[in-house]
């Protein structure tokens, strides 16, 4: 009896946040108005050219490839939090699965967009399936990012099924349409045993196979580097570089995600700070093993000092973007690290700061590894005007670069408004097991 | 009149015998006529026709009169030009040796190459590199035209086939294909690529203009263009346009087949391997593994000094 009231109080909880409320208009409000000013910076590069970026021959990868690998990055959270860390049988994942995978998701599914935002004829991307050549890395990308894509939607719809169908009961203030629309999606759920062993069957699969597909996403979009000679590129490491990289923004942004949801919908009973302090941990392990292989990115080189390397490497230390690099690497990194090895450290408030700080330096050090590189090509930069030679966005640029970001937020949000945050049947099923 | 009303009969066996009559004739005449031309062609053989050698090489007469120019290679024809732009010349192993100790920065050949390919002052298919590979070693001018690699790492790359390696040795870039991703500039080690980022230079002028891959005019915004060792001139059987233009002495070019290259300015002649070897010639970091179609002479013995004013940005990247 006490099991059902309980039941019932985690039921009521977690859907508590679907429903429309002054906030979220105002805030869709806010997106939707950023979204239109980000289009039309793109409609005037449409119009113009890629001219009106900073862009040009020598630098010719910049903002965007940086924001594309970025945004590869982010969305193998996902994979590491519901697979690797679910199948090796971890349970305080629970609450956290679904912010994982919507993150995932909506960075995945928008990543396309910002390599197409790249595209000096974005009108001609259907040539990438008519002529495309399967010796293009690009292929591969494509290939990849699209098959993750449509994992990763289904590893966030198999397990929401149950929850559909608890929506469609228990929610009570919507609309009738929107209350078919869950009984529809819910597929006819009845929770028999046949259907529980079919559906974790699924998510079983599903969990398996997304861990390769994931690693090939970053993994190729490291290739997009490590495939030409070029130096800072030509890495025979990149691609687990890349992906641990990838873990470190990941876990940063389902932090800050975590925050928001347990100040915002009132989760704090579901959310606690063991959970914080789980996510803790699981950064710091994904940033040391992140620290080793910038260690070997950059000590190798660094210590031969090759006549191009030594060019590359000196421009990062103590040249003209070593401000940067340094800031990243100790205060998007290093210093990250450090803090969360107290355990004072280790609580939703100051893990909110250090992960912002990770992520806004996760993104920065995209931009280290793309935009240095393509400054020092191993011929002179010669006879041509000086933003040839020092690559600087423009506020066009920086606006188109904005948008996905605001899309990936739109997405977010309104997923959070229409699916509860934390799964629901998972949440009993756990309660009723430890409470037994 | 009125007999030949009682006998209709009669009269129509007339009309029919006079009606064969005339066929009869009419067949004798046109048999005659056939016989007579038949005679008359046999008779012009000699004076009126014409020799000619087949494609597959076989001797074969024929009526003057039913000769006709074979069509021309359309200028205007889009399709016809991007099939044989992508063919190439058969037989065909373009090599180009770049003498850099006769070269003086006269950038004639930037010029010819920009005039060419419609382009802007900033755009270089060929760039002259004021060079200086240690602090101790005299700086040099270099052009660096496309290297035409034989492993060529941007042509892979290309996700869409845009961009090609030829049979006669020349990598060249579609505009009707290019989706502008700009991953061939980023694979070439030899910064040989540039990018239309806005409206190219006469953009009015050439709308009209049908694409010539082998000029790759009109340029187009959002493409990425480069270097054709003048695939067009080449075709034509003239030289590159910067070989022509440069007013000394610095380029020759050629069929490494033929293993003969000519001088863009004394049209001279001389064996390829020969000048290889008689003169320390070498390519452009061939330890990249590109095999480049374009070779160096050593500025040995330049005939020209470095400009003072150049030193400088010459040994800006000595590191």
């Amino acid at each position: 009896m006490l099991d059902h009231s309980k039941a019932d109080k985690i039921t009521s909880d977690l859907l508590r946040s679907i429903r429309m409320n002054k906030s979220f208009v105002v805030w869709m409000g806010i997106l939707g108005i950023s979204l239109v000013i980000c289009l039309y910076a793109y409609t005037i590069q449409l119009r113009e050219g890629l001219g009106v970026t900073g862009l040009r021959d020598y630098v010719s990868w910049g903002m965007y490839i940086a924001n594309f690998v970025f945004f590869v990055a982010a969305s193998l959270i996902g994979m590491l939090i519901s697979a690797v860390l679910g199948l090796s049988g971890q349970k305080w994942i629970t609450p956290i699965t679904r912010i994982a995978e919507i993150i995932a998701l909506a960075f995945a599914a928008v990543a396309g967009l910002v390599i197409v935002s790249d595209m000096g004829h974005p009108e001609r991307l259907l040539n990438v399936f008519m002529y495309g050549r399967i010796q293009s890395p690009i292929i591969w990308d494509v290939t990849v990012v699209t098959v993750y894509v449509l994992l990763s939607t289904l590893y966030l719809f198999i397990p929401l099924i149950p929850d559909l169908k608890i929506c469609h009961d228990k929610i009570d203030n919507i609309t009738p349409l929107q209350s078919k629309i869950y009984k529809l999606l819910s597929l006819n759920w009845k929770g028999t045993a046949e259907q529980v062993a079919l559906v974790r069957k699924m998510i079983r699969a599903i969990s398996i196979f997304i861990i390769p597909v994931a690693f090939g996403i970053h993994t190729v979009t490291s290739w997009l580097f490590a495939s030409t000679l070029r130096v800072g590129w030509d890495s025979t490491i990149f691609g687990p570089y890349f992906v641990t990289g990838a873990f470190v923004t990941g876990c940063a942004g389902v932090i800050i995600a975590m925050y928001f949801y347990r100040f915002n919908y009132k989760l704090g009973d579901y959310l606690t700070d063991f959970h914080f302090d789980k996510m803790a941990k699981l950064l710091v392990l994904v940033s040391l093993v992140y620290l080793y292989f910038n260690l070997n990115e950059y000590m190798v080189p660094g210590y031969k000092m090759k006549k191009f390397d030594a060019l590359h490497i000196h421009d990062l230390f103590v040249g003209n973007h070593a401000l940067l690099f340094w800031a990243v690497q100790l205060g998007g990194l290093v210093i990250p690290i450090i803090l969360l090895l107290f355990k004072k450290m280790r609580t939703p408030k100051p893990m909110l700061f250090i992960a912002i700080a990770v992520f806004i330096g996760a993104w920065f050090k995209r931009y280290i590894i793309v935009v240095p590189t393509m400054e020092h090509p191993f011929l002179p930069i010669q006879n041509v005007p000086l933003n040839f030679k020092i690559y600087t966005p423009t506020l066009t640029e920086v606006l188109i670069n904005f948008a996905p970001f605001v899309l990936v937020l739109l997405i977010i949000t309104i997923l959070s408004k229409v699916v509860p945050i934390i799964p629901v049947q998972e949440t009993i099923e756990e309660f009723e097991e430890t409470h037994k | 009149m009125s007999s030949n009303e009682e006998k209709p009969t009669k009269k129509s066996r007339r009309d029919f015998l006079q009606q064969i009559g005339v066929v009869g004739l009419g067949s004798v005449l046109g048999g005659s006529a056939i016989m007579a031309g038949i005679n008359y062609d046999q008779k012009k053989k000699a004076s009126d026709r014409v020799k000619i050698l087949t494609a597959e090489n076989e001797l074969m007469e024929v009526e003057k009169s039913a000769l006709s120019a074979v069509s021309k290679p359309k200028a205007e024809d889009l399709a016809y030009l991007q099939k044989h732009g992508r063919e190439g010349l058969a037989g065909k192993r373009w090599v180009m040796v770049i003498d850099l100790s006769k070269c003086r920065n006269a950038r004639k050949c930037m010029a010819a190459c920009q005039d060419a390919h419609h382009l802007r002052p900033e755009q270089h298919h060929i760039n002259v590199l004021k060079m200086q590979e240690t602090k101790n070693t005299p700086a040099y001018y270099m052009p660096k035209p496309c290297q035409h690699c034989d492993n060529p790492p941007c042509v892979p790359v290309c996700p869409v086939d845009a961009t090609f390696k030829r049979q006669d040795g020349i990598v060249l870039i579609d505009n009707e294909r290019c989706i502008g991703c700009r991953f061939c500039v980023a694979a070439c080690p030899y910064s040989s690529r540039i990018f239309n980022w806005s409206d190219p230079l006469h953009e009015e002028e050439d709308k009209d203009l049908v694409y010539n891959v082998e000029l790759n005019v009109p340029q187009r915004k959002g493409t990425v263009s480069k270097c054709l060792f003048s695939a067009d001139r080449l075709r034509e059987e003239k030289l590159p346009y910067c070989v022509s233009a440069c007013p000394n002495g610095v380029y020759y070019f050629g069929d490494e087949n033929e293993d003969a290259v000519t001088n863009g300015t004394t049209k001279e002649t001389v064996r390829f391997k020969k000048l290889l070897e008689d003169n320390g010639g070498y390519t452009l970091m061939p330890e990249l593994g590109t095999k480049p179609r374009v070779y160096y002479l050593p500025p040995k013995g330049k005939e020209y000094p470095f400009q003072e004013k150049d030193k400088e940005e010459a040994a800006e990247h000595l590191g």
